[in-house]
């Protein structure tokens, strides 16, 4: 071991040092799962951190039914490579009304995402819940703690978080209260691909270009993942070497054209692009310049 | 605008795996910028940004139009805007909490750690500083060193930042005038010297129009250091340092998948340690020598300062979460009385005497804080004399701990110096804490051990010892039913003593009044004296109305587990308020009497109380009863 440890060391031993500090307070944590690439990471620090246990919690997935084919195939075998129980949940209201984000719009995303979490959260009772948000994503996020309180309704309220300081986290709680905690607060997305590219993470082949059936659609370059993509008036899908930056629902992701076929190649393109990476989310552009502030004060992760 | 500098290397479109190699090995440099609301430190914050590049196209068409919008700068850009995140502070034009910010250059990494200059929010300085390796204070050249600016400084000096940065900003605004320079940097020796800071680095910059960030700038031919980005990737990571030092690791989990595995997992705080060295558990104090050192990757044959690792030892000795794991030979300090720098950080003024959760590395104990020695003005560092510390208040204390600590003076080891309260009640942290060193009384006053042991006690009496607490608001019915309820066990041939609120006044407690600091002292001190009498064997009966829950379990937590039984006198405001037997609840309707249970103080009702009665459906005769039956039962 060298004797100054990198900023990919010191950010490891960072997230390492959250989960553990966890498990002396929660009663019942839960791991939250998207499958995308900082999931992939939070994952794989998670087995680090209590090697040779596997990791005392399970995997939570909320799902939209609306993700894409590989991201299910991935999870199925990460949890099952973790050791880990996989717990899956779908908002039984959202299905029942067939919720869906090409007739629904911002409706989708809070009945399967936002009121999932939370049913999903309230069914299993889990008082401590593990996210994998990063404060360089988005502005409102710079400011969020690393252990964030929810009151009972799962409210996030600015103004009323708890100062942390050094590396002492105050996880004492009210019954009903939860905490959603961050461990990879302090990872950029240029630490979170070096740190995949270093330790050989499995990601989602979706990261990387191959040729796929996509359309353009209201300035976002979507792909046919599957038979429900209604197809517009006129519209045909078309072959393109395409990848994406983050994965959510797949009529809600955007996609960029691309030649990266291997991590070098994604680095390198994402070093070289310019625009940002929630760029290709259509959630983040309902409600204005608060928008990401305003879900997460309703319970969005 | 000048050109993104950092990232855009040739490299990238050459050679990434090249590239990429290189930038595996940077280290991390973490820091604050301090200033004051119109110092342009968020200005400084967006530039670094935008200069390196972490600002993308998408979000530059957002500034652009937000800017002409909502800007300062009319229809320049204002990089402000990059970083006010929360929707209410940009409507105010002020940050009001600590943000976190990255960004890279070719040999750093960089956590910005972006604090507000708003005169109240001291607390999230602090928060922001104690993960600092470094500071840049702001300085707007037009005005100079303002008592912000001296707020600032002591402030990073007191967490122990190392490195002070002065950045005198606004530049452009003077002409880059370097007699300007040199006076705010005369002005700023001067202040820096009292307070102790021995060595900062001053650099002029203009954060607007980017003088001296990346690249020196032509406006300032006179100056001849680094550009604040050089020094920022110069400067010593405090990390580095800690490896230096002797061993310690507090353990934040046991480790233990199956029978043949049992390992303590942590960050190390100090040192470095290899598979055969000895090492102690603390408190216990016992050796043992270190076997594995285990990760995912690999066993590890050296681990160092600010690694997250899992140890194993050659022999079973306990160890569990909350113990330091140290080097055998130079073991830190362990202690239950301290004084400590404290900065109140909630808007509940600091309690004397209250018993506060206390969080130091692993550790988690009870501690109840004395009235501060002095409070220390941030403003004009004068020492005021003070009875407790008001939100953002900054003194020196001494508290004591109900069970040992493991410590280092905060100066050698902040891990294991610096500590966090915690309201019992509400759970909110309500100030930071620094450990300056433990008090020789907590080092040279033993307990005596005694021959004939409270079992022995109890045993010639022939009874079970306990408290009976009696709570609820004046006028409830404590007394009548407590002195009711020592009859009965009196002719049972039961060994009792009553401790009733009004008469304790008159004597024991007769220097206390009904401040709610007097208050907690009083049940304190009764706690105190019904844990003797518990020591002699008695059955204690007290009768007070104890309005405070963390009060009443700071007794039960110094009773053995099952003594302390609460009894909640339960009498609802209206029906205590109509009896009024003393006449108490009309002198303080009329505001002859302060700080009186249930009119302009609160009453923390119970949760779980042992016994709970309710004297309106119940008569005291009755209520005598169940409680002998629940005791004796």
């Amino acid at each position: 071991m060298t004797e100054t440890m990198n900023h990919l060391d010191r950010l490891e031993a960072e997230s390492l040092h959250i989960m553990r500090e966890v498990m002396a307070d929660a009663a019942k944590p839960v791991m939250l799962y998207s499958v995308g690439k900082d999931s992939a990471v939070m994952l794989h620090l998670a087995r680090k951190a209590f090697y040779p246990s596997p990791p005392p919690f399970p995997l939570l997935h909320v799902d939209t039914t609306w993700k894409f084919k590989a991201m299910y195939e991935l999870r199925d075998r990460m949890a099952a490579e973790s050791g880990m129980e996989l717990l899956v949940y779908q908002n039984p209201e959202a299905k029942e009304r067939g919720i869906n984000p090409f007739d629904h719009g911002p409706l989708h995303t809070d009945m399967w995402k936002t009121e999932g979490l939370k049913q999903a959260l309230d069914l299993h009772g889990f008082d401590v819940a593990f996210g994998g948000a990063r404060r360089d994503e988005e502005k409102s996020r710079a400011k969020e703690r690393i252990f964030s309180f929810r009151t009972a309704s799962h409210g996030w309220d600015p103004k009323r978080q708890r100062p942390e300081l050094w590396n002492l986290y105050n996880a004492r709680k009210a019954k009903g209260e939860s905490i959603r905690v961050f461990p990879i607060s302090n990872w950029t997305e240029l630490d979170i691909w070096q740190y995949i590219a270093r330790e050989n993470i499995p990601i989602v082949p979706l990261y990387f270009a191959v040729p796929r059936p996509t359309v353009e659609r209201d300035g976002l370059l979507l792909m046919v993942d599957d038979e429900r993509f209604p197809l517009r008036e006129g519209e045909v899908p078309v072959e393109r070497s395409i990848r994406f930056r983050t994965l959510g629902c797949y009529p809600l992701t955007g996609a960029v054209e691309s030649e990266a076929t291997t991590l070098s190649e994604v680095i390198q393109e994402m070093l070289l692009t310019t625009t940002s990476e929630r760029q290709g989310r259509a959630i983040d552009k309902d409600g204005g310049d608060a928008s990401m502030e305003k879900k997460k004060q309703e319970g969005y992760f | 605008m000048t050109d993104p500098v950092y990232v855009t290397d040739a490299l990238i479109a050459e050679d990434i795996d090249a590239y990429l190699a290189q930038h595996q090995q940077k280290s991390l440099l973490r820091f604050i910028t301090c200033g004051s609301v119109d110092d342009g430190k968020s200005t400084l914050i967006g530039r670094l940004l935008y200069d390196s590049k972490m600002i993308f196209e998408d979000q530059l068409a957002a500034l652009e139009a937000d800017s002409k919008r909502v800007g300062t700068q009319g229809q320049e850009i204002d990089f402000a805007l990059l970083v006010d995140g929360l929707a209410a502070e940009r409507e105010q034009g002020i940050t009001i909490d600590v943000a976190y910010r990255f960004f890279t250059t070719e040999k750093r990494k960089f956590i910005v750690a972006d604090t507000p200059g708003h005169e109240q929010y001291t607390r999230n300085m602090v928060t922001g500083a104690s993960t600092a390796d470094l500071a840049v204070i702001l300085i707007d050249a037009r005005k100079g060193v303002l008592t912000q600016t001296r707020r600032h400084s002591y402030l990073a000096h007191l967490i122990g930042v190392r490195h002070i940065v002065l950045a005198v900003n606004k530049m452009d605004l003077v002409g880059y005038d370097k007699a300007v320079f040199e006076r705010i940097l005369l002005s700023y020796r001067a202040f820096a010297t009292e307070i102790g800071i021995t060595r900062f680095t001053a650099i002029p910059i203009s954060g607007f129009k980017g003088d001296n960030i990346t690249t020196l700038s032509d406006n300032t031919p006179w100056y001849k250091g680094p550009t604040l980005v050089e020094h920022l990737e110069g400067v010593e990571v405090a990390a580095q340092r800690e490896v230096e030092k002797p061993f310690r690791m507090p353990v934040q989990w046991v480790n233990r998948p199956n029978l043949d595995f049992r390992g303590f997992s942590g960050l190390i705080a100090g040192g470095s340690v290899k598979p055969g060295d000895a090492v102690r558990v603390l408190p216990s104090g016992k050796t043992t020598t270190i076997s594995r050192i285990v990760t995912l990757d690999q066993d590890l044959d050296e681990a160092v300062a600010g690694q997250s690792v899992t140890l194993c030892f050659a022999d079973e000795v306990d160890c569990s979460r909350g113990d330091v794991i140290a080097a055998a030979d130079t073991p830190p300090e362990v202690a239950d009385q301290f004084e400590a720098t404290l900065v109140w950080m909630a808007d509940e003024a600091m309690i004397p005497g209250r018993s506060y959760w206390l969080k130091l590395a692993t550790q988690s104990v009870s501690a109840t804080v004395q009235p501060p020695k002095y409070e220390v003005n941030v403003n004009t560092m004068e020492h005021l004399a003070a009875k407790t510390l008001e939100l953002n208040g900054i003194g020196v204390v001494e508290l004591t701990t109900d069970k040992p600590l493991v410590f280092e003076a905060y100066e050698g080891n902040r891990t294991l110096g610096g500590f966090i309260l915690i309201d019992k009640l509400t759970n909110a942290t309500v100030a930071a804490g620094m450990l300056h060193f433990s008090l020789r009384r907590a080092q040279n006053v033993h307990w005596q051990a005694l021959d004939i042991s409270r079992e022995a006690h109890a045993g010639l009496k022939n009874q079970k010892p306990a408290v009976l607490w009696f709570t609820g608001l004046s006028g409830s019915g404590k007394s009548t039913i407590a002195n009711l309820v020592e009859k009965k066990l009196h002719r049972m041939n039961r060994h009792t003593f009553l401790l009733d609120g009004d008469n304790v006044r008159h004597g024991l407690n007769k220097d206390l009044g009904f401040t709610e600091t007097d208050r907690i002292e009083n049940i304190r001190r009764v706690g105190e004296v019904a844990k003797l009498m518990t020591d002699a064997g008695l059955i204690v009966i007290t009768a007070f109305i104890s309005p405070f829950k963390a009060e009443r379990d700071m007794v039960r937590a110094m009773l053995p587990e099952g003594e302390f039984v609460e009894i909640f006198i339960d009498t609802p405001l209206a029906e205590a308020e109509k009896r009024d037997v003393k006449g108490l609840y009309k002198k303080a309707r009329s505001g002859q009497l302060k700080n009186f249970t249930g009119i302009d103080s609160p009453y923390e009702a119970p949760e779980d109380a042992e016994i709970r009665i309710d004297t309106t459906a119940m008569t005291p005769e009755d209520a005598a009863n169940l409680i002998v039956e629940r005791l004796l039962g």
